[in-house]
This record gives C-alpha cells, sequence and structure tokens, in this order.
C-alpha cells in the first residue's frame, strides 16, 4: 500500500530561486495494483518517487509506504520497498551474483535465505548462464535482469520503478514491463513513472498525470477519457499539461 | 549506527577496491617500487659523481707566480692536478666548466721580507660544482701547508720555535649519537614520504567511492538500500582507511628495505639511521589519527563533486593542504613544541621525526596522538554530516 498525502518538495535553486518539484501531491495505490505516474521530463516524477523510496525527505506533507512513514521510519520503509530506476546503475566489478548477495545482506537477510532467494530468482529470470560474470560485462538487458534481481531479493511488498524502461531496446523495455506486470499479479504495490504513452496504456490500472510538481489528473484509462472525452490517452496528457500552462 | 551494515558495505568496498587496477596501483605498486628506486637512484648518482671528482686529474690554470719558482714546482707535484698554461680567458673556462679553478699568486711569494705585508693568493672557482669545490679544497690545503712551511722556515731561520704559530689546537667533536645526528636531517623526510603517500592512498578511493559512484550511477541504487547513511559512510571511510594505511605501511617498509639493501656501506654510515621493526610500529601508531583525518576529509570534499574528474580539481589542491605542514615538519631545526604539537599533520611529522631519531618523550606523543585524534573526530563528523545532505548528494 502507498498513499502519499499533500507530499511537498523544495529546492533552492541560485539562479531560479525557490522551485517547488513537487506541490502538494496526494494519491495512493494499493495491493495488486500498478499506478503510472504520467509527466514531461522535470514534471516532478522523479522527485516524488525518491520521497516514496525515502531517498528524498519531503519538505512538508508525508507518505505510508507499506506500513512505514517515510517522514519517521525512512530505513523500514526502504526494507520494505525494491526500488528500480535507470538511475540504479550496478557495480561493475561485482558479478551478478555478488550484487545480489550484496543487497540480500544490506536487507538483513541471512546467508541461507540469500542463497536460496538468489537460486530461486536467477532460475526464474534465465541469469544463471552470467551469475559470476562481472557486470561490467554484461549486456544492457543482462544488467536489468541483475538489477530485477536485486530488487526482489528481499521480496519486497511494494515496488516503486522511475522511467525503467527509460534508454533501454525493445527487448529489455518488454522484459521490464512483463516484470512490473508479474509484480502486479503477484499482489505487491506498483508505482511506476514514464513518459511513454503506450506503456502506461498497457499496464496501469490507475494513472496520476503530474505537471509542474502539481497532481493534474487521476483516475483510471476509462475515467480519464469521459473526463477529458478523449479517446487516447496521448491526447488527454497534452490537454492536461495544457491547461496547467 | 550499525556496525554489521558499516562492515557489509566496508567488505564489498575492499573487493571492489582489490579488483581496481587504478587504486592497486598507487597503493601498492608504487610505494613498493619507488623507494627501493629512489635510494637506488640517488645513492648511484651520488656514488658516480663523487668517484669522478675523487679520481679526476683536475686541470686548473695558474697567472703569476713567475718569480716564485718553488711555489709553481710544488703546485705541479700536487696529485690529481694539472696546471695548463695560463689563458686570458681563464675565468671563463671555470665558469663553462672547461678548467676546474684559477689561482692567482702575487709577486714574490716565496720569501718573507722583514716588514712586507700580507699577501694574497686568490682561488677562482665554480661554487657548487663538486669537482670545483674539491679541486679548491685541494688547493686550499696546499697553499695553507705552503704558508705554514713558509712562516715555520722563516722562524726558524730568526732562531725561533715554529710552535710560535700554533700556541692551541681548537678541536669539536659531536656528543650526540649518530642516529639522532642522521634523524635531524634526514628523519624529517621519511613521515614526509609517509604521509604524502598516505595522502594519495586514500585519495583515489575516496574519489572513486564518492564522486565515482554519483557518476556510474550506483550511488543512488545503495541509497535504496535499507543502510543508514551514516552507516554507508563508516563503511567507505573503513575501505578508504584501509588504503591509507596500507599504502603507508608498505612506503615505510620499503624504506626500510632500501635503507638497508640498495645503499653502499659508505652511506649508510652518512645516514646511520636504522629502522628498527619497533620504530615501524611506533611510527604506524602515531599515523592512524591522521589516516583518519585524511579519509574522512577527502571523502567529505570529493563526494561535493558530481564526477570523478570534477573530484580530482577537488582534491589535487589539498595534496599540498597535507604536504606543507609536512615538507616544513622534515626541515632540519623545526622542533615540536606545546605550539607545533597543536598543527595537524606537522605534530604527527615531527613526533615521527623524532621516533625514527630514536627519542619517545611519552607525553608529546600522546598529546599529538590525541589533538589529531580530535581533528579527526571532526573531520569524520563532517564526512557524515555531508553525507546526510542531499543538495550534496543530489548536486545538479
Amino acid at each position: 500500500m502507498i498513499e502519499a498525502v499533500k507530499l511537498c518538495k523544495n529546492f533552492k535553486d541560485k539562479k531560479r530561486g525557490d522551485i517547488h518539484a513537487v506541490d502538494n501531491v496526494t494519491f495512493s495505490c494499493k495491493p495488486g495494483e500498478i499506478y503510472g505516474l504520467l509527466g514531461a521530463n522535470g514534471a516532478g516524477k522523479t522527485t516524488t518517487l525518491r520521497i516514496l523510496a525515502t531517498i528524498l525527505a519531503p519538505s512538508s506533507g508525508t507518505a505510508n509506504v507499506a506500513g512505514f512513514d517515510v517522514v519517521r521510519e525512512p530505513q523500514k520503509v526502504r526494507a520494505h520497498v525494491g526500488f528500480l530506476s535507470t538511475a540504479t546503475a550496478l557495480y561493475d566489478r561485482l558479478t551478478a551474483a555478488e550484487t545480489v548477495e550484496y543487497f540480500g545482506q544490506l536487507f538483513g537477510l541471512d546467508s541461507a535465505t540469500i542463497e536460496r532467494r538468489t537460486n530461486e530468482l536467477f532460475k526464474a529470470l534465465d541469469m544463471d548462464e552470467f551469475r559470476d560474470r562481472r557486470c561490467a560485462k554484461l549486456s544492457t538487458g543482462m544488467k536489468q535482469k541483475v538489477s530485477i534481481a536485486r530488487t526482489l531479493i528481499h521480496d519486497p511488498p511494494v515496488m516503486i520503478f522511475d522511467e525503467p524502461t527509460n534508454g533501454l531496446d525493445v527487448m529489455a523495455a518488454r522484459s521490464i514491463t512483463d516484470f512490473i506486470r508479474q509484480c502486479r499479479d503477484r499482489g505487491k504495490t506498483v508505482i511506476f513513472s514514464t513518459h511513454v504513452m503506450t506503456e502506461v496504456e498497457k499496464l496501469c490500472d490507475r494513472i496520476g498525470i503530474i505537471h509542474g510538481g502539481r497532481m493534474r489528473a487521476e483516475g483510471t484509462l476509462e475515467q480519464l477519457r469521459q473526463n477529458y472525452r478523449k479517446d487516447s490517452l496521448e491526447e488527454i496528457f497534452v490537454d492536461v499539461s495544457g491547461d496547467a500552462r | 549506527m550499525n556496525l554489521r551494515n558499516s562492515l557489509i558495505v566496508y567488505r564489498k568496498e575492499l573487493r571492489d577496491m582489490l579488483r581496481d587496477k587504478r587504486t592497486i596501483r598507487s597503493m601498492v605498486i608504487i610505494p613498493v617500487i619507488a623507494f627501493p628506486l629512489l635510494f637506488w637512484g640517488i645513492g648511484k648518482v651520488m656514488t658516480t659523481v663523487m668517484g669522478e671528482a675523487a679520481t679526476e686529474t683536475a686541470p686548473i690554470m695558474v697567472q703569476g707566480g713567475t718569480d716564485s719558482p718553488k711555489v709553481l714546482a710544488a703546485l705541479g707535484k700536487v696529485p690529481g692536478i694539472k696546471v695548463l698554461p695560463y689563458r686570458d680567458d681563464a675565468k671563463q673556462e671555470v665558469s663553462d666548466k672547461k678548467i676546474r679553478a684559477l689561482v692567482e699568486i702575487p709577486n714574490d711569494i716565496d720569501t718573507i721580507a722583514a716588514g712586507s705585508q700580507s699577501k694574497q693568493v686568490s682561488i677562482g672557482y665554480y661554487e657548487n660544482d663538486v669537482k670545483s669545490e674539491m679541486t679548491k679544497d685541494k688547493l686550499q690545503k696546499f697553499f695553507d701547508d705552503y704558508r705554514d712551511g713558509v712562516a715555520r722556515a722563516a722562524l726558524v731561520a730568526r732562531g725561533l720555535s715554529p710552535n710560535i704559530l700554533e700556541p692551541f689546537k681548537v678541536q669539536s667533536d659531536n656528543v650526540a649519537p649518530p642516529a639522532k645526528v642522521s634523524a635531524a636531517i634526514f628523519g624529517g623526510w621519511i613521515p614526509y614520504l609517509i604521509i604524502i603517500f598516505s595522502f594519495t592512498g586514500a585519495m583515489y578511493p575516496a574519489m572513486d567511492l564518492t564522486a565515482g559512484e554519483k557518476e556510474r550511477g550506483t550511488l543512488e541504487t545503495i541509497l535504496s538500500s535499507p543502510v543508514s547513511r551514516t552507516d554507508l559512510v563508516i563503511g567507505k571511510f573503513l575501505m578508504v582507511m584501509t588504503a591509507s594505511i596500507v599504502t603507508a605501511v608498505l612506503s615505510l617498509t620499503s624504506v626500510g628495505f632500501a635503507g638497508r639493501h640498495m645503499m653502499s656501506g659508505a652511506q649508510q654510515q652518512t645516514l646511520n639511521l636504522s629502522i628498527s621493526p619497533s620504530t615501524v610500529i611506533a611510527v604506524v601508531v602515531m599515523l592512524l589519527p591522521l589516516t583518519v583525518l585524511f579519509a574522512s576529509m577527502l571523502l567529505a570534499v570529493a563526494l561535493l563533486a558530481k564526477s570523478y574528474r570534477e573530484a580530482q580539481t577537488y582534491v589535487s589542491p589539498l595534496v599540498f593542504v597535507a604536504v606543507a605542514p609536512a615538507i616544513i615538519g622534515a626541515l632540519p631545526g623545526v622542533e615540536l613544541n606545546w605550539k607545533t604539537a597543536l598543527v595537524p599533520i606537522l605534530n604527527t611529522s615531527l613526533v615521527s621525526k623524532e621516533v625514527i631519531g630514536g627519542t619517545y618523550h611519552w607525553t608529546t606523543m600522546l598529546m599529538v596522538f590525541g589533538m589529531t585524534c580530535v581533528y579527526a573526530a571532526i573531520s569524520l563528523g563532517a564526512a557524515i554530516y555531508m553525507f546526510n545532505r542531499e543538495d550534496v548528494l543530489f548536486r545538479t
């Protein structure tokens, strides 16, 4: 479960002064649901998701993630979340297995559990072939799999994906979207951000359109179509973002 | 704070670093190879230059003295000196290093006339040129002896004792142990080198584990794990400190080895530095808090950068901050007192110099150790503070 209540994040910039990167954002996402955060570059998606993953602290407001408060219990939140983004890279000099083991240890798992989970994940993701190869020597698709295994080692109830398919080729992007769907099917709470409309249409149960740090529209794809009297999500998105301007 | 998490981070960073060729180079290969090479190189050059200077027959020119054949004949017999016919550009030839010295002999030097003024023999030479200086010393000695001979002969001729010339002698002896004398001159350079190596040993890992991680995108990955930022920085700090200590210990061992095995017997006598295992241990213990200071300071500064390259521009000036007090500490005459004991790096340098010279002032050592611990704690606090600042971690 994710419940964000009036989340705000302000930054100070020497040239531009105070920036409201996230401005009063409220939304929720239930287990077994994929929530898509849709927005242009700089809309506030990454900042919102970083707050939910407790990588950043909110300036005001709060969020409850997997039963823990992001402001008061950030470490517990992180222990129950899997966070994956194109910015979360892997250690070049560790092997695939060592990477997953390292994160297993940081999540407080004992070595027997780590071994069992690693074997399961490597089998499920078809990773055994490059298990002992260093991450620097892996292809983009292989690296994505290692990242997925890393986020799943502790079997978290909440998954947060920040533009996970950004910069990936079709096959690698497809493996990610398949994986996101599997997460939902296993009853996990899934939130993911993107600016690719087709991904949202294919995957999301509910959609939030964020622009200028504010949540401008929210609902299922059907609800958005009805509210804006438009069929295509792209048209709706342009409409919402344009209104905001 | 959770030490278990810090140790997990430390173990991972250690494994990572041991696979990084750049770190291995700065941590192991350079100190291990540099010191023996340096000692061997200096020794070789010194032996060659001194040997050449000692064995060569130095060409000189003599101006004047035509009316004093005895002095000219005696000069011609001085071993290792060859008198060339005088030319007008003799001074120029000295400065061109074609001849080693020019001797100007006044008229009638062989005789002492009653009531005559003291005459002057001039030796023109090239200062700081080893060969020219050695020739000058030879000539100086020759003329001193010759002058004494002339004076003695004159005294005897007048029925007086030649001892009048020298009613008493003055002799000065060094009473300080030779090891301490050597330590005063050379002992300061050993901590200086170790300080540089423990700093440079920490430099690359510190940049790699902060700015390097930001650049590669792994910092956000680790921040998404439940490890707290304090535990994370402690783990990284332990790694940087390990690199610093390993580099310092290797360089110290290397100095010891080079000093013992790479130098000639004569050089060892001049240096007379005995670096015993207990000296190594004492110096390493004194250096421990300094490595804490270096490691945490470098982490805090390098974290400000967005890329490894940017980190280098921040960290490079710090080399001078570390090296300047070490150089001052290495200078002969700079001593440990309550003022210098307060200056970080300089105090450790000075105390190590004393230890290498065999002096153990326990109270001062304890004070320097304590002061450096205080500076190290402040610096470590700063590193932790930086790791908890979002604007530093996510600088755009």
